[in-house]
């Protein structure tokens, strides 16, 4: 199983790097929205709007991030994988894949958007760990409704539908989580929020661990 | 009476406590003053509804399981009365909200909450009318039916005890238990919430009944047709 997920993860790495356009467009997708933001704001000195805007534009981006995890996997390739791998590998292998990918552009963004806008963040290494956590999170969950729309077709209309309101638990934690790292808050003050996230991020990756075995068979 | 009992036992607790509400015997309290008598009527709501949507999963899990149609439709059914239900103890709540908070809409963790729970099943209803293939449709919405769920625990549930909240229980709000839910309000409040949910499951079952009903007539209409054409 774990050979397995490495293998897994190997590929989707190496058809990454084959196919760089899909992740610059993610790259590209982030610059263009910071720099709107840019436009209209110029500079944000107030922590609350600079948090906001921040996890808007991180929701968004990973929503097309996560988005696309299987939509080119779709046709014939499924077959490969029903007589090659156990869905839980392939499950488990893009959540991971997906964290690791998220967080990445979780970095990014939060680099570029104190970049132009301004940098608030008074707590670094706090916001940094609610940051991982937090696009950790929407990876885990954001893979597994990657799954359900790509099955109906329709998938990117039908993909902001389906996990934004399901998004609002994680939101809502990490925006009063990282708005605390922000105004210079200790280790106390938010480590339920870390508490929080990390079981979130347990129970959504335990679901689509489990419930990923019936949606993939055709 | 075999098979039906359930639905009198329902009838008669919901009058009872509609009864009792409008002229039962109430604390006085500071605020809330005769408001509290929606208690029966609001929080009750909120009981129903989890349960409907409890069982509406039950039964999409079942589904999974052994991917029998009719337990997909009653998932949906379970669902269709649980949003019922959440309209319901919405606008109960609403009212209440009005005369002891100020206005209708407070920002509160656990408005927000339902308000995301009513979004995530109306994104469960558009997800099952986007599938045409049956078979495929009842295994989508089934796991969405439970991410669904279980992320609504979160919300309703856990995420309230996390922040301050205007209602009773929460961010140091003493809970109704502690002072003002006595013994003869309890005589209420319990029944209020057992007949809500048995209304509930009739409701349901009528839906499921109209839908058997209609099904059957479609497939006569296109025997029928079958036939004129021979």
């Amino acid at each position: 199983m774990l050979k397995e997920i490495r293998f897994l993860i190997e590929k989707d790495l190496l058809l990454e790097f084959r196919q760089r356009f899909a992740f610059f467009s993610i790259l590209l997708y982030v610059v263009a929205t910071v720099y709107v933001s840019y436009l209209v704001f110029q500079r944000i000195e107030e922590p609350m709007v600079w948090n906001a805007v921040f996890w808007i534009i991180l929701t968004f981006a990973a929503l097309t991030t996560a988005g696309k995890s299987f939509v080119q996997e779709s046709g014939n390739r499924f077959f490969f994988y029903y007589q090659n791998t156990q869905p839980e590998a392939l499950i488990l292998s893009k959540i991971v894949y997906n964290q690791f990918l998220m967080s990445f552009v979780g970095l990014f963004t939060w680099g570029f958007f104190s970049l132009l806008l301004g940098d608030v963040v008074a707590s670094k290494g706090l916001f940094v760990l609610v940051l991982l956590l937090g696009s950790m999170g929407y990876a885990s969950i954001l893979t597994t409704l990657s799954a359900i729309a790509a099955k109906t077709g329709q998938n990117t209309t039908l993909m902001a539908v389906l996990s934004i309101p399901l998004l609002m638990p994680f939101l809502l934690i990490l925006i009063k989580g990282s708005l605390l790292a922000i105004v210079g808050a200790g280790w106390e003050d938010v480590q339920p929020y870390m508490v929080g996230l990390v079981l979130l991020n347990a129970i959504v990756t335990g679901l689509g661990y489990l419930l990923f075995p019936y949606l993939w068979r055709e | 009476m075999r098979g039906v009992w359930w639905k009198f036992l329902g009838l008669i607790l919901v009058v009872y406590s509609l009864y009792m509400g409008l002229l039962g015997d109430v604390p006085r309290l500071d605020v809330l003053n005769e408001t509290i008598r929606n208690l029966y009527y609001h929080v009750s709501m909120w009981f129903a509804m989890v349960s409907m949507l409890l069982l509406s999963m039950i039964y999409g899990i079942k589904h999974l399981s052994d991917n029998q149609q009719k337990w997909d439709n009653y998932s949906k059914l379970f669902a269709q009365t649980g949003m019922f239900f959440a309209v319901a103890g919405l606008l109960t709540g609403m009212v209440w909200a009005n005369y002891t908070w100020g206005a209708p809409w407070v920002n509160d963790p656990k408005l927000n909450g339902t308000a995301v729970t009513m979004l995530v099943y109306l994104a469960y209803f558009v997800l099952r009318g986007s599938v045409d293939d049956a078979e495929k449709r009842g295994r989508l919405s089934g796991v969405y039916n439970i991410f669904a769920f279980v992320l609504m625990i979160v919300f309703i549930g856990i995420l309230p005890r996390l922040t301050d909240s205007l209602h009773p229980g929460n961010g140091g709000n003493p809970g109704f238990s502690n002072y003002d839910l006595d013994a003869n309000m309890r005589a209420v409040f319990y029944p209020a919430v057992l007949g809500w949910i048995l209304i509930g499951v009739w409701i349901t079952q009528l839906f499921i009944r109209t839908e058997k009903i209609a099904a059957a007539k479609k497939a006569a209409q296109y025997n029928n047709e079958y036939e004129a054409i021979q």
